[in-house]
């Protein structure tokens, strides 16, 4: 059969409806469908490598990114968008339930592969469940919960409306995921999902050098060639073509002028119709390129010749905390140790690339992409097009994952230039080998440090230094260079101390925020050392970290006394797991010298929030005069669940059930600034907004109904009911006149944390509020082959308060999945693993048993005594397993990732020293 | 664009011989090595040839159609040789992988990491080529040259892949060596086929993959535990044979020195995999 001629199309059953597909029989079948409208295919990477595009033909999974649409004609395909009826079914009822879609951009994979599995195996074990899932990668969840749903499945009623929040207590209910249906049914829309009609597509021409001069050719004679609407350089940008998320250091160009100054900077737009740039092959793109000398790490760097004229040396910028005499601290110590570790690019290799659209509508340019920070987004791509702020409007889409990466603008001034060159609708997809090249990434750092313990093994001083490769532009690395230091001591009581983090420039991909900003990486360093003084003491190494712990009251390196440091009662809630685990892996190696296992343990410590600079959030909640309940919450949801969480906080403080709400935005023209999703500050900060924005309406309407402080509010359509005491109270909404925001009643409420800024010498208080938690890993090496399997994770993190458990699990599972990966895995090589089955994240199989003990030592300042959790959840995670090789092997690993070759050599040189 | 998807082998053929068309099978190299919507130039889709398809047994050995996948390959009824066959098509790529890619295409593909070359050494496969020409066979480590690298004419398709059923006796065995549990490109890997005569090696087949530009046999090592009793296995294994016959590089998996290390250990473990005793089980 010749499939040349255009035929009607290729026939095919597409979740029991018969279509056709009008397509060239080579497309990949996963565009197929979504031109077709299963948006819920989903495409995370084009190889086969994330499983996001799982569907099923004729019932067996397969990436429809590497099938061809002819491959399917005349078979039945199902998508996500044919598996449940109204509502979820089974399956996807199980998914709400466990909390097992966090962003949800792997869902549709993740439900289509389960679905093949179940219709074999209807009720499988973990095992077999982690075996079928084995292909669908998952950068939120850590797995655990997603094996819950699929082996918890058949216990479900398909339809079933989830439970709501008890009563009276919306605060610490294991509710599901309030935006958790989309999510399941295919419907979210992601960054490459929304899609105007009409819309140009915009493709980046982008520096196949690290550091390379370059001059254009005859660009107009080329875009006629080529039927390109508009080709745009640097030349184009009206504005300022130096963008950053700290506008002191600003210094990134949206498209870059020559030279460009890292393997994968964006140097050109092409735009033009959907389907001539989809045939466009780039490589014909009229542009010369003289490659540069390139400094790649900062030893290089220090002595190579600067990267930005006024930034000497390459150093971007140093951060600094000292306190008391670190030296005669260390002079002081019965014991000292010290050590070297260097650690890898790690990339946030989330399942969905960066992604959006953007529009004019009058004056307005509208742009809808993927982000963690809309306004920063609307004020720094104002600024690069030349634009008052208040002529850009973000709408963000659902976030497939960000782990601060989307905090930095990626599409957006692309976005924006090309639609006010062309004056129409224009997207713009990153492929997974842009993303990977172009946006930012974990900070390669290489520390040195030293701890001193005195005989009774109480810490007297550490000296701590570190270089941070911060790549070619600023982003984060200054919050990086100032966090290190702040942290470095781990959440320990450190009398002497001296640490300095500097950031240095190199001709790589910017190193920006990733969960944690720096923190984890100089917690390998402290936690190694914590372990080598325990040793050398004879100290047991949990008790060795309990007693030093920091208290209530005590000073933090920068001179700040807290309270509701929960750091001891985390560690002091390992101590029955501690014990057990050692014994269970005494008896193991007994009997299994060749493959001995090993416990670790390492605490850690996050400050929330800016480090002493304002970052403040407002909430807005109002009740419509037809008596809708809306919640302007403008903290962008990335998965970690603040639509949830948020909208339990207010609901509490409002006294009515967190169902109650009808979410708005985020959408910077609906919601008022809720600040960025970074810094584990959401659930803080914006949670406060909400709390007060929450009694404020709640007070508004007692008021009104003039009733006392215990009055039930119950909001029904045109009214809302008052009750007390038998006493009953109308306020009829259609007869209050409409509010400034077009509400009956409403309330907004701005909270900012009071932190303090740091001297010279790093004292002062740089945050409000600090999260704590502690983490055990059991692991099993294997000597010959250097290979490591984590066993068991028991972690203990203090909340100050739960405002979801199901939520703050799900964060902590997710955080250990990347910390297991940085210990053992991840490493990004510039212009060598621009894919993900180079670039490795952990898989279903590769996580270990998890064990969640929340904990509450209540905070003055957070929201009911919450404190955040996102970051911290990842930063004991690889010093607890790098120690427990050490305790296993003897082992010291002081170059990350845990590669097997360099777990086999570390084994080796152990057993020859 | 002209895409072709013949059912006949004949058509196939005739399609091939003409020239200048891409070759599609399960497409999970092809499709992957792209990043266009859909794949560029003439397309001959051999997913409908009826000739490709089916895994069969029958007396004179093992036939695996070109276009049989690895799942079929994994869940066939085939004898306790194929046991280590069968345990790589488990772990190429992952379930979404073994349901399109196929017997030919892993070949065709000549990657030094294909999964299923080691096991396919030790039952002594040969490919069977077709053309307009007409039909020829040849050993495997015949057919794979080196990186990339193939024996196939620019007419030919890779019909079948044959086990005689001398080399279906025995027991075999396969250990992949990988950074990560699933979907992960092997370090190394080794297959192993013991055929036990009472407690003694009557014959052996070793090979190893991802440590030299083609997984190859290693004829020596064989030769070296050929004889010996079975209680000497996995420690009779000489390992110096063994990393004399590979010339391991580094990549970003790992380093040379380490997969010389690794490769006898895999044989180790797979030796003691196929060996029958319990007593010498690790």
């Amino acid at each position: 059969m010749s499939l040349d001629a255009a035929a009607p199309g290729l026939a095919l059953t597409l979740n029991g409806e018969a279509v056709s597909l009008a397509v060239p029989p080579g497309r990949r079948l996963s565009e197929a469908l979504r031109g077709a409208g299963a948006l819920g295919v989903k495409s995370g990477c084009d190889a086969g490598d994330c499983g996001a595009c799982t569907v099923l033909l004729d019932g067996a999974p397969v990436c429809a990114c590497l099938t061809a649409a002819a491959q399917a004609e005349g078979r039945e395909v199902r998508t996500v968008e044919g598996l449940g009826g109204p509502g979820a079914n089974a399956l996807q009822r199980a998914f709400l339930r466990h909390g097992a879609a966090q962003c949800g951009i792997c869902t549709p994979g993740m439900l289509m592969t389960a679905t093949a599995l179940l219709a074999d195996t209807p009720r499988p074990t973990r095992a077999q469940a982690e075996q079928a899932l084995g292909g669908v990668l998952c950068r939120c969840t850590g797995y655990a919960k997603i094996i819950d749903a699929v082996c918890e499945a058949w216990r479900e009623t398909p339809g079933e409306a989830p439970a709501p929040a008890p009563s009276g207590a919306s605060v610490g209910a294991r509710i599901e995921r309030l935006d958790g249906l989309p999510k399941v049914d295919g419907t979210e829309v992601f960054g490459a999902d929304a899609i105007p009609d009409g819309a140009l597509t915009v493709r980046v021409i982008r520096s196949p050098h690290h550091h390379a001069a370059f001059a254009f050719g005859d660009l107009a004679a080329w875009a006629a060639r080529h039927g390109i609407e508009a080709v745009l350089t640097a030349a184009d940008v009206k504005g300022s073509n130096r963008f950053g998320v700290i506008p002191p250091f600003a210094d990134q160009p949206a498209l870059a002028p020559s030279p460009a100054r890292f393997k994968g900077e964006a140097v050109a737009l092409a735009v033009g119709e959907a389907e001539t740039m989809a045939a466009l092959d780039l490589a014909s793109f009229p542009v010369e390129w003289t490659a540069l000398a390139a400094a790649l790490d900062p030893e290089t760097a220090k002595s190579a010749p600067p990267l930005h004229p006024d930034r000497p040396g390459n150093l971007m910028t140093a951060g600094f905390v000292a306190q008391g005499d670190a030296q005669a601290g260390l002079a002081a110590a019965a014991f000292t140790a010290t050590t070297t570790i260097e650690t890898a690019h790690v990339e946030h290799a989330y399942i969905e690339p960066e992604a959006g659209c953007a529009w004019l509508e009058g004056e307005v340019l509208v742009i809808r992409a993927c982000t963690q920070a809309p306004v920063m987004d609307r004020d720094d791509t104002a600024q690069v097009l030349g634009l008052d702020p208040a002529r850009v409007r973000i709408i963000p889409t659902a976030a497939g994952g960000g782990f601060g990466s989307k905090l930095d603008l990626s599409v957006q001034p692309l976005l924006g230039l090309a639609a006010l060159a062309t004056g129409k609708p224009c997207r713009l997809v990153f492929t997974r080998a842009e993303s990977l090249a172009s946006t930012t990434k974990r900070h390669p750092a290489r520390m040195t440090a030293t701890i001193g313990a005195d005989a009774q093994g109480r810490i007297t001083g550490m000296r701590f230094d570190g270089d941070f490769n911060t790549g070619a532009y600023a982003s984060w690395g200054p919050t990086v260079a100032n966090r290190v230091p702040v942290h470095a001591s781990g959440p320990y009581r450190t009398p002497n101390y001296r640490a300095e983090a500097r950031a240095i420039h190199t001709h790589v991909t910017p190193s920006g925020a990733f969960r944690g900003f720096g923190v984890p990486q100089a917690a390998l360093v402290q936690e190694a050392l914590y372990d080598d003084l325990a040793g050398k003491l004879g100290l047991d190494r949990l008790e060795f970290r309990i007693l030093n712990a920091l208290r209530d009251d005590e000073a933090t390196v920068c001179g700040q006394r807290l309270k509701g440091v929960g750091i001891g009662p985390c560690l002091e809630a390992l101590r029955e797991d501690w014990a057990a685990a050692l014994a269970r892996a005494a008896g193991h190696n007994a009997a299994h010298p060749e493959r001995p296992r090993g416990v670790g343990v390492a605490g850690c410590w996050y400050g929330c929030g800016n480090t002493s600079l304002p970052n403040p959030s407002t909430i807005r909640v109002g009740v419509t005069g037809e008596g809708r309940l809306r919640l302007h919450q403008g903290a962008t949801d990335i998965g970690q669940g603040s639509n949830t969480v948020i909208a339990q906080i207010c609901a509490q403080a409002l006294g009515v059930g967190p169902e109650a709400f009808e979410l708005i935005g985020p959408d910077t023209a609906l919601t008022p600034d809720a600040g960025k999703t970074s810094a584990s500050r959401q659930t803080f900060v914006s949670g406060n907004a909400a709390r007060l924005a929450g009694e404020a309406l709640r007070g508004a309407i007692l008021r009104l109904a003039n009733m006392g402080e215990g009055a039930a509010i119950r909001v029904a359509p045109g009214e809302i009911r008052v009750e007390e005491g038998g006493q009953a109270h109308r306020i009829d909404l259609t007869r209050l006149p409409p509010d400034a925001h077009g509400y009956a009643i409403s309330a907004e409420e701005t909270y900012d944390p009071p932190t303090l800024p740091l001297d010279a010498n790093g004292q002062g208080s740089p945050y409000a509020v600090y999260g704590w938690g502690a983490q055990l890993a059991e692991v099993e090496v294997d000597r010959a082959l250097g290979t490591v399997k984590v066993l068991r994770m028991t972690a203990a993190h203090d909340l100050g308060r739960v405002i979801n458990p199901m939520l703050a699990e799900g964060q902590i599972e997710g955080g250990i999945a990347q910390g297991l990966g940085m210990a053992l895995m991840e490493a990004f090589l510039p212009g060598r693993t621009e894919n993900l089955h180079d670039y490795l994240i952990p898989t279903t199989s590769d996580m270990p048993a998890i064990r969640t003990i929340l904990l509450e030592v209540p905070d003055p300042e957070g929201p009911y005594g919450a404190k955040g959790l996102g970051e911290h959840a990842l930063i004991p995670t690889a010093p607890a397993i790098l120690n427990a090789i050490g305790h296993a092997t003897g082992a010291r690993i002081d170059r990350l990732p845990a590669l097997p070759h360099r777990v086999k050599a570390a084994i080796d040189a152990a057993r020859e020293g | 664009m002209s895409y072709e998807r013949p059912a006949d082998l004949a058509r196939a053929l005739a399609l091939r011989a003409e020239g200048g068309r891409v070759v599609l099978a399960g497409g999970t190299d092809l499709l992957a090595a792209t990043t266009a919507r859909e794949l560029a130039g003439p397309v001959l889709d051999l997913t409908a040839v009826a000739e490709l398809q089916g895994v069969t047994l029958s007396p004179a050995g093992l036939r695996l159609g070109g276009g049989a996948s690895w799942t079929q390959v994994a869940r066939a009824a085939l004898p306790p040789a194929c046991a280590g066959l069968q345990a790589a098509a488990r772990v190429v790529g992952s379930i979404q992988i073994q349901n399109r890619g196929t017997v030919a295409g892993n070949l065709v593909n000549a990657s030094p990491a294909a999964d299923s070359v080691p096991p396919l050494l030790t039952l002594d496969a040969e490919v069977e080529l077709a053309s307009v020409r007409g039909l020829r066979r040849m050993a495997l480590s015949a057919f794979l040259l080196g990186p990339r690298r193939t024996a196939l004419a620019a007419d030919e398709l890779l019909l079948a892949v044959h086990i005689p059923a001398a080399a279906l006796a025995g027991q075999g065995a396969f250990e992949k060596l990988g950074a990560r549990a699933h979907l992960v490109i092997s370090i190394g890997m080794a297959a192993v086929r013991l055929v036990a005569v009472e407690d003694r090696v009557g014959a052996v087949a070793l090979a190893v993959g991802a440590c030299s530009p083609v997984a190859c046999r290693l004829a020596e090592a064989e030769a070296g535990l050929l004889g010996r009793p079975l209680a000497d296995l996995p420690e009779a294994l000489d390992a110096a044979a063994v990393t004399a016959a590979l010339s391991p590089i580094d990549d970003v998996r790992a380093e040379a020195a380490y997969r010389l290390a690794a490769a006898p250990e895999l044989l180790r473990r797979a030796l003691a995999a196929c060996a029958p005793a319990p007593e010498i089980a690790r």
